[in-house]
């Protein structure tokens, strides 16, 4: 395969075909529409169902039917619309459904603007929906990291039946970057033993995600937080660049993390021990590497496109062993590197930095 | 090696399309590069910018406060962008639109008169490349007329001759300036 220059919002789309994605449905909303733009153009091609629904709201229900067929399905979004789909997605996480939902992140709250942001971290990592889950979350930081971690959440829904979240923010999604697409994976035919297919000549099978008395509640709870504890012991992902001995850390993750890189270049090349821990899955969080890391460094910086929500991931991780410091741009202000470079700079002794 | 470029002026001028084109080309001679256009509420007619990194290294932010080139196209993007160029920048703007000049004497700069020198005023991109890459080969004209055989959609295909030719008049153009 050669590289192509792809946007951001187009690869995630055209990624999804790939890994065998054979109904969307969605609303448009910028700065995803790229995406659906290009499905919509895509799906037909190749005879799969392209829906624009009438809302979000309808849109994610779409996906929970879809999904209880067994199929490959998807939506996506930016804030707004995320913030409708949070009981589907919660019904369809309740029904241990895979489906892949992708949040083009977008600057808030409100309406806010069409700027690049990474405020839906609560809403993504916490509980896409009310009740008491997380879904997995994947954070890329390329368009050739949209294009893997794409394929990899339709994997890893599959695998776990269980709803993943790609978190990308608005950089990533408007972003051209030249990247190379995997072949196009055979469909199979074969549907998964809970799918809903019609049930002539064969016993009935229940999809649902109600249970009135508290015992059976709380059994199927206790299933999902097993289903949580595994994923927490396999899933961590994270990179990282400059870390063997370093002495300041700067975790930040997708375009954050990617422009903090560019600070931690520019330092390194003059001497400074800095390094950069990338999260790529923000749920589970990659904290054993990271507490690792910590006892390691004797500061952090935690860079964000927000007012500090994985800051909470890392003080939960690192405790009061190391001190840790933020910064962060709201609102669809993107840092530059230069000022993060300020921001580590305020952390160093001044013999480091004579 | 990096270089920062910014293209900016108003929406129609193909802008966007020739940044995408250098990063094509850039892509195609094997560098790491990005693309990124300005997407705020935009209007027709209003400004539209975008904005190139090319190096041999892969790159961390895409995202520049200071781009070391400026291909300026209308004069509002003339005011807005040419104090954000970086000190020993290039500077490539289009003469035809654009009566003003700058006190700043930190950089090179580049008079091109595109639109007049166009093949038809579509093309006024294609003749400030021209003149970019003569006067900074970053690429080489060649690449970019690859890139632009190699991506130009069909149903444009007819238009590669006029496009080669404003290429070439935006070359001419930058040989006759002493910049």
């Amino acid at each position: 395969m050669s590289r192509e220059l792809l946007k951001g919002n187009v690869a995630i789309a055209e990624a999804a075909l790939r890994a065998g994605m054979t109904a969307y449905f969605g609303y448009p909303i910028t700065p995803q529409t790229e995406l659906l733009e290009h499905l919509a153009r895509r799906m037909p091609e190749l005879g799969r169902t392209f829906l624009q629904a009438e809302s979000e709201i309808a849109a994610i229900n779409m996906v929970y039917g879809a999904a209880c067929t067994g199929v490959r399905t998807m939506t996506s979004s930016s804030g707004p619309g995320i913030s409708l789909m949070q009981e589907g997605m919660s019904y369809i996480a309740a029904s241990d459904l895979p489906c892949v939902v992708v949040d083009v992140m977008r600057g808030g709250p409100g309406l806010g603007n069409i700027l690049p942001s990474q405020g839906d971290y609560f809403q993504v990592t916490r509980s896409a929906g009310h009740g008491d889950y997380h879904p997995i979350v994947l954070a890329p930081a390329s368009v050739q990291e949209a294009v893997d971690l794409t394929i990899l959440a339709f994997d890893l829904a599959d695998h776990y039946r269980h709803l993943v979240i790609l978190a990308a923010d608005g950089l990533i999604g408007q972003m051209m970057e030249p990247a190379e697409l995997p072949p196009m994976r055979d469909l199979s035919d074969e549907r998964p033993a809970y799918a809903l297919t019609g049930a002539k000549g064969r016993a009935p099978r229940r999809i649902a995600s109600f249970y009135l008395q508290a015992e059976a509640e709380e059994a199927y709870n206790l299933h999902i937080q097993a289903r949580l504890a595994r994923i927490r012991a396999a899933e961590q992902r994270s990179t990282e660049y400059f870390t063997e001995d370093a002495q300041l850390l700067v975790v930040g993750y997708g375009s954050a993390g990617r422009i903090a890189l560019s600070a931690v270049q520019k330092l390194r090349a003059q001497g400074v021990p800095v390094g950069l821990f990338r999260p790529i899955s923000l749920y589970p969080f990659p904290e054993v590497r990271l507490r690792q890391l910590a006892a390691q460094v004797s500061a952090i910086l935690v860079v964000e496109m927000n007012a500090g929500q994985m800051l909470e991931d890392v003080r939960l991780t690192v405790a009061e062993h190391t001190p840790i410091h933020f910064y962060g741009r709201m609102g669809g202000a993107i840092p530059v590197p230069e000022e993060i470079e300020n921001a580590l700079l305020k952390l160093l002794p001044t013999e480091v930095l004579s | 090696m990096q270089h920062e470029l910014i293209f900016a002026g108003f929406g129609g001028q193909g802008i966007m399309f020739a940044g995408q084109l250098l990063a094509y080309a850039a892509m195609d001679q094997g560098y790491h590069v990005t693309w990124i256009p300005s997407y705020g509420p935009e209007m027709r007619g209003g400004t539209a910018y975008c904005t190139v990194v090319i190096s041999d290294q892969p790159i961390g932010s895409p995202v520049v406060k200071h781009p070391s080139i400026g291909m300026i196209f209308n004069a509002p993007s003339f005011d807005k962008f040419v104090p954000m160029l970086q000190p020993n920048g290039l500077l490539v703007y289009n003469q035809s639109l654009i009566p003003q000049s700058t006190t700043r004497d930190d950089l090179l700069i580049l008079p091109v008169s595109a639109t007049e020198n166009a093949p038809a005023p579509q093309l006024t991109n294609m003749v400030m490349m021209g003149a970019l890459l003569t006067v900074k080969p970053i690429l080489t004209l060649d690449a970019l007329k690859a890139a632009l055989e190699a991506h130009i959609p069909a149903h444009r295909r007819h238009l590669l001759k006029d496009n080669f030719e404003a290429l070439a008049s935006g070359a001419r153009l930058a040989e006759q300036v002493t910049v």
